[in-house]
């Protein structure tokens, strides 16, 4: 199982190849709407992406409220 | 359709309408690709009475009020169903709001009773005002087995048997207490009477029949006033069919439409823009000839569908589009001043009638609405069947503020004659919106005067519930406005809302404040995120009791600011 840490740095590697962002851009705590320039439902479709990658299922009400890198890491590390 | 005149009240139209179809289909629950719920209006009824009964039972009397929240599932119009049936007052809370958000409505709206999804109900009981709450009756839907439900009882166990007694209400009754907003100071509880309910049935249904067959995609909330109506009693009194999505990704949004072969779907301007995005990135990547051809193909049914709709044609036109929205569609619904009238334009041209229409929660479901008598990509069309509109105060331009008298017009605001006496004047509706009629009677929108702002998801918010948020700044004071209450623009979209922020003598603007104002702002949800900031240089404008005199201020910056220069960027 990956530890908090590399969770979150695959999330980033991932979210800077779906949405074409430099990799260096992107840091822990940043406001993924903001830094991807995303919309609520991109955001969805990220999250596909990332059940997809990790092997998980996580529903919708997940997301809500949450609109950084790290917390969004610790929410699918606790389904891993 | 049942002949709504012979109804008082919706719980008697909904009790007649499973008796009526009993072999058509009425519901289908679907999550993501899996169907979890198929349910014909004879399996709603065997279903729901039990419930009504239980209910019944419960102590819930005629005119209590039964609140309920959760996303799109069936359960939710079961039980909204048993709460009707005997003789209750819905109340459809918004299920992304905050626990602490949906103890203050259920506090404010007085309800004994709630229905609620298991893991909003875990974030309520977490919640310090989660002590004081008064509803006397709980039920869960999907609580994981042997887990503490706090006092409340498993959705799925809530079952007795026998007949409930039916409870009649009259058409003045209240049938809905809705929110139009948030919470902050002042939660707007919209009171909606049956009357208003079955008038706006029966105009919505004039203009966009349903009936047994017709099936409607359900992915606006079903708390929201357009899929409550739409997406529940429209197609119920008409023995049609609701499909249910619970996940709002784009890619099951799209195989629904085909799975299902939906006919009609309500959408936020959101959705509307996601879905063309998508299509035309699958335009954009076809070799040059087929674009080509698919150009040629959409120009030849601008042509034929510039009159009015041919969907029957235009699916033997490019049938590949409409195979990807499963070759039934009729029609889509939208709302708002936020829909470009590219994107519509974009659809009809494809052969997909898209209608565009405007409401309000206090207008019950929508004043106005696109009939495609032609169709119209810049206007949110005619006033429905029933709807008087007319222009305050119009300028040179006949831009004025829109009013609205209908018998679909809320109530009161509950609690609040104040608030109501100020928005309700001789019997008209102030929307807060500026309008225009053109020639053909087409409502044109361009802005709004409120101090709110609507999103592209469809949602209301007030700045005054966002505030809180910032007190832990060190500031003279503060205040949010919507940009387009300071800086009236009558234009359409650009709806933000701002920080206003007063220093304290001999205090700086540092890069730590604006740290830290990003962070509280980061706190909020996405939606009611502030957007830019101004540092204000006087005192703010108080009462005698200290309140800010909003009005004032923003006019005093207004005056001293302008839009372009002001707001800078959070």
């Amino acid at each position: 199982m990956a530890n908090p840490e590399q969770t979150l740095d695959e999330i980033l590697n991932l979210s800077a190849t779906h949405f074409k962002v430099p990799r260096e851009k992107l840091r822990p705590d940043d406001d993924f709407f903001k830094t991807l320039h995303i919309d609520s439902l991109q955001a969805l479709d990220l999250l596909t992406k990332l059940e997809n990658h990790f092997g998980i299922e996580l529903p919708d009400y997940e997301l809500q409220g949450v609109s950084d890198f790290r917390t969004l890491a610790g929410r699918i590390q606790s389904r891993l | 359709m049942l002949d709504l005149d012979r109804y008082g009240c919706l719980g008697a139209a909904l009790r007649d309408a499973l008796q009526k179809w009993p072999n058509e289909l009425c519901l289908i629950e679907s999550d993501r690709d899996k169907e979890k719920t198929r349910l014909t209006y004879s399996d709603f009824k065997d279903i729901a009475t039990p419930v009504a009964r239980a209910i019944e039972d419960a102590e819930f009397k005629p005119g209590d009020r039964g609140a309920i929240i959760m996303s799109n599932q069936s359960k939710w119009l079961i039980s909204a169903y048993a709460i009707f049936y005997c003789g209750g007052v819905l109340v459809p809370l918004d299920y992304k709001l905050s626990a602490d958000e949906h103890l203050q409505l259920l506090a404010h709206s007085k309800s004994s009773l709630l229905v609620v999804e298991f893991h909003l109900w875990r974030a309520i009981t977490k919640s310090p005002e989660f002590k004081n709450k008064k509803f006397k009756t709980v039920l869960v839907t999907e609580a994981p087995p042997d887990t503490d439900l706090a006092g409340a009882i498993r959705w799925e166990e809530f079952r007795r048997k026998g007949e409930p007694l039916f409870a009649p209400r009259q058409l003045e009754d209240p049938a809905c207490i809705v929110y139009s907003s948030g919470t902050g100071g002042r939660p707007k509880g919209c009171v909606l009477t049956h009357a208003n309910y079955l008038e706006q049935c029966k105009s919505l249904t004039a203009l966009f029949p349903f009936k047994p067959g017709i099936r409607y995609l359900s992915i606006l909330p079903t708390n929201h006033a357009i899929d409550f109506m739409v997406g529940f009693i429209g197609p119920f009194v008409c023995g049609a069919c609701v499909v249910h999505l619970r996940t709002l990704r784009p890619e099951f949004v799209r195989d629904g439409f085909v799975r299902y072969r939906i006919n009609y779907a309500s959408l936020v301007p959101l959705v509307v823009k996601n879905l063309e995005r998508g299509m035309k990135a699958k335009f954009d990547a076809l070799p040059k000839i087929k674009l080509w051809i698919l150009k040629s193909l959409i120009a030849a049914n601008k042509v034929l569908t510039r009159r009015r709709p041919h969907v029957e044609w235009s699916r033997k036109l490019l049938p590949q589009v409409h195979r990807a929205f499963g070759d039934r569609l009729l029609a889509l619904f939208t709302g708002g001043a936020f829909m470009e009238a590219s994107t519509l334009q974009f659809f009809y041209d494809l052969g997909l009638p898209i209608a565009n229409g405007y409401g309000l929660t206090e207008a019950g479901t929508a004043l106005t609405l696109n009939d495609f008598k032609p169709f119209r990509a810049d206007t949110v069309g005619k006033p429905l069947p029933g709807v008087e509109l007319r222009i305050l105060s119009p300028d040179d331009e006949g831009v004025g503020e829109v009013a609205a008298r209908s018998k679909t017009v809320m109530s009161h605001y509950l609690d609040d004659p104040e608030l109501t006496a100020e928005t309700i004047v001789d019997g008209w509706l102030l929307t807060g919106d500026f309008g225009r009629f053109g020639d053909s009677g087409h409502l044109h929108l361009f802005g709004r005067k409120k101090n709110m702002i609507v999103t592209e998801g469809g949602k209301n918010i007030y700045p005054e519930d966002v505030e809180s948020v910032f007190d832990s700044l060190v500031l003279k004071e503060y205040c949010v406005f919507a940009a387009n209450y300071i800086w009236p623009t009558k234009t359409r979209g650009q709806e933000i809302l701002i920080l206003v922020l007063r220093l304290d003598t001999n205090q700086k603007f540092s890069d730590e404040l604006k740290e830290q104002l990003i962070a509280c702002n980061r706190n909020l949800p996405d939606f009611k995120r502030v957007k830019g900031y101004i540092v204000w240089d006087e005192d703010f404008p108080r009462t005698a009791s200290m309140k800010i005199k909003r009005q004032d201020l923003a006019e005093q910056i207004g005056k001293k600011l302008d839009r372009a220069s002001a707001g800078l960027e959070i």
